[in-house]
């Protein structure tokens, strides 16, 4: 690991300094971890007074659950919905920007802002946009025949959740796509300009090559995103619902643990989910080497 | 310009105002619904055009609170909200330049380790470990209290992963300078390294804010006491109105003073926080 | 001088504040009653502050029953645990199983020597939350049934008696019939809760059996019968219903947009809680409200039988010092007083607890003057319960509530037929209530 030529001397400073950050995650985060990994092995009452160790019990139960299962399939979905919505529509928008030179600053400005909007704020919008009785986007709809009840039809909700979501990480996307077109050396493209290729073709030749570095992180961070930071938008709009068709599976841990109190359970999806966020992260921090290294 | 294609400017010009008209709409929406009394959402369809409860709505939302949901005045949950996220963004902040420092600039022994300890906090988001970090708060007395809102959010490997990244570059000519002038290592932390910083500080600050602003789960969880509610919980309080219809004017006004300090800070410090959002994630 | 004075007032204040604090014992108490409900019991307890000086009751709205359950127990293990959580029906089992961490009523009242007679409270009540001996476990706080709600300008739209309210499901079909062939409404009819109304209900209205062992008061290996071929006939009508118009689905749980549904007169019949009675009066802007009881099939042999309760009880919880359960038991004994109790019904439309309650409110007339509003009395008393019409007690019920909503959207969106929605709802329920059985035993 890197660090500088020369370095400060001193046996008890460098402790000092990394104390507060290591007593924080120590206490809030390895050691809750650590007690979710104990408490994947026990059974227990809501209330805390029967513990019983079952050793890997509440894992044969949790793989041979279809409901289970079932969110398995849903986050990946859900996902893959919300990473191809806000990467394309990202990507559309800053293609566009790219071209407008001097009304490219009013238009980033008016498509940022979103990002600062909270999750949960987000989910609460797009329901309200999306009211079965008096939204407006349900009465757009029924012009083209088409009756949307979030409450209960699996694949409306689905929608519903995946627009929320994405909504706000346009705004991410978009700035991201933004710097990456800006590096593309102007030359290279003017040269297949002169060649005679059109921006159709000089698309997918050169500039979609050379931002794939910039998609496929987008792409990591989004999975993350999907993954885990949109509990909020679940939470305020449909609860996981109608049956289980939006039930990520973060908010089934929150679900099972908190609203069930299946403790074991819900401590054996932390477990599972930890392990799948070790190796995303994983596979975003060998990006990260591999870029910051210039 | 690569080359002169007056239809496909055009092009782009449509695209965008379409893009931006779909990101404000939700927020239109809202806007409009908290400027109406509360019939206008029986039935039919959602209020295209402002009506005349603007100032009445917002004094009851920011001063009376919403009886039927037993929100209290928003005020104060602004102020809250306002506390949680500057005590977030500035402790992570704090805490992450030093212990960046501490990695950067010393070598000790174990160093490796606290490097990958720090990391791991990247890994574990709140949400999945929600049951026993609850326990560990309320066993510190940590419930209800601003205390307990911060500090255990405050932990962050992207900071000091920024931190780090940005100490690299730095010259090592500075430090051989310092050294010789015979300043100690706090010294240079305090003269050379921390301006230098600034403007990372400040990008990451914006950054920080609004994560610290838009919580939603984490008060939810450890708030019992209506005096330390943040504005972002309570929305959802508020909407769900059990037995009866929500009062979408007042949700919609909540709404807008919620999104509002965030965004506001968004768009004044927007090179900031473009900074802020491509460095933190490289 | 005056500085001197100030000052001196001041040292004093601080001194004296909390001093006042500390003399009164302050009672923590979670709820869940938002809206009007919740300003009522605010008074109720401000009512009580006023009438002694030793004990303080704190009310804190915790969100909804289940946010308030699961905060309280989390509390629990935490030992942050309230004095009194309220905690809905389905919550029950739960909390009986979990015998060192709540202090029974009856224990509580025979421990502090408060005045208590177990016989003062309406049996049909009190009977869901005692023990196989007939203890009491639980306070009722605010119990209710569902009952049927109607427009009664619609149904005259439609040529229908505004004063008949529909007995039968036949009634309610052909009434909604009429009411959408004559365009006096869009459909027939809505309701809250398919869980608690369209199942557990209907099962004790027809006097079936929604689990066995006595619906789970019998022990905790009791298991869900509730899949019956008249409660899939009922689901399949629903269903039938559904694509027809003449039933429209309100969603999950308490079924938020149901209530919309029939204060914006799109639907002429509405099923839900006594306790919205308020609300919907409030609510029912341009129209009159009528109320009867739950329909039933009429070839069903024993229907009607009565029906049960939901709502949700006091449970004291254990870990707190013998000054805060006498506190407790005064405030109980003050909660059930027959003026607080009248006034509490009165108000929100839930249950009486009390003989002497119903009767104070014959007496002032209150009935009299409110037609419809004993409708909910006279339901749950309409015959002496049965086996299948006590109530229901089974653990990890919060859950299966959630699959019952669940199975149902299965069954409305086409994927599978009454039988097979609630036959997957038995297997899976039990299978949360078997390992509910393992968890406590």
């Amino acid at each position: 690991m890197q660090t500088k030529r020369t370095l400060f001397r001193s046996k008890t400073l460098p402790y000092l300094l990394i104390l507060p950050q290591m007593a924080v995650t120590i206490i809030f985060f390895l050691w809750p971890a650590a007690q979710a990994v104990r408490q994947s092995f026990l059974r227990e009452d809501a209330f805390g007074f029967k513990t019983t160790f079952v050793w890997f019990d509440n894992y044969t139960q949790l793989f041979s659950d279809p409901t289970y299962e079932n969110s398995l399939r849903v986050t990946v979905v859900f996902a893959i919905g919300v990473a191809v919505l806000s990467l394309v529509s990202a990507l559309v928008l800053a293609l566009a920007v790219d071209r407008t030179i001097r009304s490219s600053q009013v238009y980033t400005t008016l498509l940022v802002w979103p990002y600062a909007v909270a999750p949960a704020v987000a989910g609460i919008l797009w329901w309200f946009m999306f009211n079965p009785t008096i939204g407006i986007l349900p009465y757009l709809l029924s012009f083209v025949g088409y009756h949307w009840d979030h409450s209960l039809s699996g694949f409306d909700a689905m929608i519903l959740v995946i627009i929320a979501s994405s909504w706000k990480q346009i705004s991410y996307n978009f700035l991201f796509f933004v710097a990456g077109l800006q590096a593309i050396p102007k030359s290279l493209v003017e040269a297949a300009a002169i060649d005679g290729a059109g921006p159709y073709k000089r698309f997918f030749t050169i500039i979609f090559p050379l931002l794939s570095p910039t998609t496929f992180f987008l792409l990591v961070i989004n999975t993350v995103y999907a993954m885990f930071d949109t509990f909020a938008v679940i939470h305020a709009t449909t609860q996981g619902g109608p049956a289980q068709a939006t039930n990520t599976l973060v908010y089934k841990v929150f679900q099972d643990g908190f609203i069930g109190l299946n403790i074991g359970s819900s401590a054996t999806q932390s477990v599972v989910l930890m392990i799948i966020v070790i190796a995303l992260t994983f596979i975003q921090f060998r990006w990260i080497e591999r870029n910051v290294q210039y | 310009m690569i080359e002169n294609r007056p239809w496909l400017n055009f092009f782009s010009h449509v695209v965008l105002i379409l893009g931006v008209a779909v990101v404000a709409l939700p927020v239109y929406i809202a806007l409009i619904a908290s400027t109406r009394g509360p019939n206008d959402f029986y039935s039919g369809v959602v209020p295209l055009l402002p009506g005349p409860h603007t100032i009445e709505n917002y004094k009851q939302v920011l001063f009376a609170g919403i009886s039927t949901s037993g929100a209290p005045p928003i005020g104060l949950m602004m102020f809250n909200s306002l506390v949680m996220a500057l005590s977030i963004a500035i402790g992570k902040i704090a805490i992450s330049i030093i212990s960046a420092f501490a990695i950067v600039y010393f070598r000790f022994p174990f160093r490796s380790l606290a490097f990958w300890l720090i990391f791991v906090t990247l890994m574990l988001p709140v949400e999945v470990r929600i049951l026993p970090t609850f326990k560990v708060v309320s066993d510190l007395g940590m419930l209800n209290s601003y205390a307990g809102l911060s500090i255990p959010l405050i932990a962050s490997a992207t900071a000091t992963f920024l931190f780090r990244q940005f100490f690299l570059t730095v010259p090592e000519e500075l430090m051989e300078a310092a050294r010789v002038d015979g300043a100690g290592p706090m010294r240079f932390f305090w003269d050379i390294l921390v301006p230098l910083s600034r403007t990372n500080m400040a990008a990451l600050f914006v950054i920080l804010f609004i994560y610290g602003w838009n919580q939603y789960l984490w008060p939810l969880m450890i708030t019992t006491d209506p005096h330390y509610y943040t504005v972002v919980m309570a929305i959802k309080r508020m909407a769900d109105v059990a037995d009866s219809i929500p009062q979408w004017n007042v949700v919609m006004a909540t709404v807008v003073l919620a999104l509002l300090p965030p965004v506001l800070v968004v768009i004044a410090m927007q090179r900031l926080f473009v900074k802020g959002l491509v460095e933190t994630e490289k | 001088m005056k500085f001197r004075t100030l000052l001196a007032a001041a040292a004093a204040l601080t001194v004296m504040t909390p001093a006042i604090a500390a003399a009164k014992t302050q009672i923590q108490w979670w709820h869940a009653m938002g809206g009007a409900l919740g300003q009522k019991l605010e008074s109720i307890v401000a009512n009580y502050n006023k009438s002694q000086d030793k004990y303080e009751v704190v009310p804190t709205y915790k969100g909804s029953y289940p946010e308030t359950m699961t905060a309280a127990i989390a509390a629990f293990r935490a030992h942050q645990q309230p004095d009194i959580v309220q905690v809905y029906e389905v919550g029950t089992g739960t909390m009986m199983a979990a015998k060192g961490a709540v202090y029974p009523v009856y224990q509580l009242m025979k421990d502090t020597g408060e005045p208590f007679n177990p016989k003062d409270y309406l049996a049909a009540v009190v009977g869901y939350y005692t023990d196989t001996h007939g203890n009491m476990l639980s306070l009722p706080f605010n119990s209710s049934t569902p009952i049927l709600y109607y427009n009664k300008d619609v149904f005259k739209k439609a040529g229908l008696d505004p004063n008949t309210p529909p007995k039968t499901w036949e009634d309610v079909e052909s009434f909604s019939k009429k009411i959408m062939d004559s365009h006096a409404a869009k459909c027939g009819f809505t309701t809250g809760w398919i869980s608690w109304v369209q199942l557990e209900n209907f099962s004790a209205w027809h006097n079936l059996p929604i689990g066995t062992e006595e619906n789970g008061f019998g022990g905790l290996d009791a298991r869900l019968s509730f899949n019956g071929p008249i409660q899939a006939r009922h689901w399949n009508n629903l269903k039938k219903w559904q694509d027809n118009g003449i039933f429209q689905y309100g969603g999950p749980v308490g079924g938020n947009d149901a209530g919309p549904k029939f204060y914006s007169q799109e639907c002429a019949i509405y099923m839900n809680s006594s306790a919205s009675r308020a609300d919907i009066l409030a609510n029912a802007k341009g129209f009159q409200v009528g109320v009867g009881m739950l329909p039933y099939y009429s070839d069903v042999k024993g229907a009607p039988q009565n029906s049960i309760i939901g709502g949700a009880t006091l449970w004291v919880l254990q870990g707190k010092d013998k000054d805060h359960y006498k506190g407790v038991a005064d405030f109980f004994h003050y909660l059930s007083s027959a003026e607080v109790q009248a006034d509490w019904h009165q108000f929100s439309g839930y249950l009486p607890i009390t003989q002497a309650a119903y009767e104070l409110g014959q007496k002032q007339g209150y009935y009299a003057k409110n037609p419809g509003a004993d409708v909910a009395i006279k339901q749950m008393t309409l015959n002496p319960p049965t086996a299948n019409s006590k109530g229901l007690r089974f653990g990890n019920y919060v859950q299966v509530r959630q699959i019952i909503d669940e199975e149902f959207q299965s069954l409305l969106a086409g994927k599978k037929t009454g039988q097979e929605a609630l036959d997957a709802v038995v297997k899976r329920g039990n299978e949360l209530i078997a390992e509910f059985q393992k968890a406590n035993e």
